[in-house]
């Protein structure tokens, strides 16, 4: 009997929402929005493109490497992962279910865009909500964090340090 | 008049290709000389979360360092093989033109930096000083690379600008915050000011491959270092520091491959592991 499993693109997007960003396991990379194109070729041949969150994001290796496992686990025989840099990721491309697990993670999720994502404006902060206790009454301890996507911040309310996925 | 066209268009092109390559050289060899001196700092930040900040930094500049001299790396497969290593300047053949050749079996006198970058860090106030001047003038410089004809030159200022302004932003807030702090870490800014001042010049008197390669003209390098140098004295106001105008005398000589001695000896920190241990994976 010939195999005429059709690998569609939804089973693909499907099965790439099973890989997690090793650096915020709670999300997969399509709930980050890095995931920019699936093209299925013919039942054995698939070009995937992704885009890095920051330049010098480390975990971009990792994640075509896991891309690549995950495909060619599911019978894929050629798989391409192509790294596309323009239009240039965006927390806005974050998904809002994506949004919800960060704020149960302990990380607060990224604000829409706004003011303070203009390059010309000094010290304007952000209300950036707690993920514990949700308190707008927070401080910007620091604007970078334990990864190049996250900014530290602190709750003035409960005192919990925490990490804020910062909008870019 | 045919054949004379025939004739003079390809040289025109050959010069075009090189001056692109040695841009793109260029703006390479900042990235990661930048991203190396800000590395410098990992473990000796004053505080926690700025010593953090600087490795974050560090990793931007590296990031985009990666994608340039991939970029240039593309470039240069695609030419005759003499002719690329020739223009790449190899220090050593390599067994093939990659991101990591370039950035590894270059010599000293064939990067391309500003002066400016290489500089040793000193004490905070010039680390912060030098972020700031670099990254607002790169800042300026990438809003005009967004429209080049070089759509991928193009992609990877559209990707560095986001990163950029976040620098700009950060090192911004510190020399407002040194300048406008305590009397001893004001007196150390205008001791770093006095130090930089003589290399900022350098980054806008543009060499014949950036005007070429960036699209420049006499008009947009003087409108882009007078924009360049009212954000100083916009950020220099707030922190109470001393406005600035450009001297007739400035360092320069990075751009062209003359060198202070400060870039040898990063150079041999960096290379000395790929060159004595060829084709090393880790």
């Amino acid at each position: 009997m010939v195999n005429t499993i059709e690998h569609t693109e939804s089973d693909v997007w499907q099965l790439l929402s099973t890989v997690n960003d090793p650096e915020v396991p709670v999300l997969s990379i399509v709930d980050l929005g890095i995931v920019r194109n699936v093209s299925v070729h013919n039942a054995e041949s698939i070009t995937v493109t992704i885009t890095p969150t920051y330049s010098g994001c480390p975990a971009m290796d990792v994640i075509s490497m896991q891309i690549r496992l995950v495909l060619l686990e599911y019978g894929f025989k050629e798989v391409k992962v192509e790294k596309v840099l323009s239009p240039a990721w965006t927390t806005d491309w974050m998904s809002e279910s994506g949004k919800e697990k960060l704020k149960a993670y302990g990380i607060a999720p990224p604000l829409p865009k706004q003011t303070v994502c203009k390059p010309d404006e000094f010290q304007e902060e952000e209300a950036v909500q707690c993920p514990h206790c949700l308190s707008y009454n927070t401080r910007l301890i620091s604007r970078f964090g334990s990864t190049a996507c996250k900014a530290l911040y602190q709750c003035q309310d409960c005192k919990e340090p925490f990490d804020y996925f910062k909008c870019h | 008049m045919i054949i004379m066209q025939e004739q003079t268009m390809p040289a025109e092109k050959e010069n075009a290709h090189k001056a692109k390559i040695d841009a793109l050289l260029h703006l390479a060899d900042d990235s990661l000389i930048m991203g190396h001196r800000c590395s410098e700092w990992c473990g000796h930040g004053p505080i926690l979360e700025q010593d953090i900040a600087l490795t974050n930094i560090a990793l931007d500049f590296v990031g985009q360092a990666r994608n340039f001299y991939q970029h240039a790396a593309t470039l240069l497969q695609q030419l005759p093989s003499d002719m690329a290593l020739a223009l790449a300047d190899f220090d050593i053949t390599p067994a093939s033109i990659t991101e990591d050749s370039l950035a590894y079996l270059r010599n000293a006198n064939a990067y391309k930096n500003h002066l400016l970058v290489e500089l040793p860090n000193g004490d905070w106030a010039q680390t912060i000083l030098k972020i700031f001047f670099f990254s607002s003038y790169r800042q300026m410089l990438f809003q005009q690379l967004l429209k080049n004809s070089d759509t991928q030159l193009a992609a990877i200022a559209e990707k560095s600008l986001k990163e950029i302004q976040y620098h700009v932003k950060w090192s911004g807030e510190w020399v407002m915050r040194l300048g406008d702090g305590t009397a001893e870490s004001r007196e150390r800014m205008l001791k770093a000011i006095d130090y930089l001042w003589p290399y900022v010049g350098e980054f806008f008197n543009c060499t014949e491959y950036e005007k070429t390669a960036f699209e420049l003209d006499d008009t947009s390098i003087v409108l882009l270092k007078q924009a360049w140098l009212n954000k100083i004295n916009e950020i220099f106001q707030l922190a109470t520091l001393p406005e600035q105008t450009f001297g007739k005398w400035y360092q320069s000589g990075g751009k062209l491959g003359i060198h202070t001695e400060h870039l040898g000896y990063i150079l041999a920190e960096m290379q000395f592991l790929p060159r004595t241990y060829p084709n090393a994976e880790w």
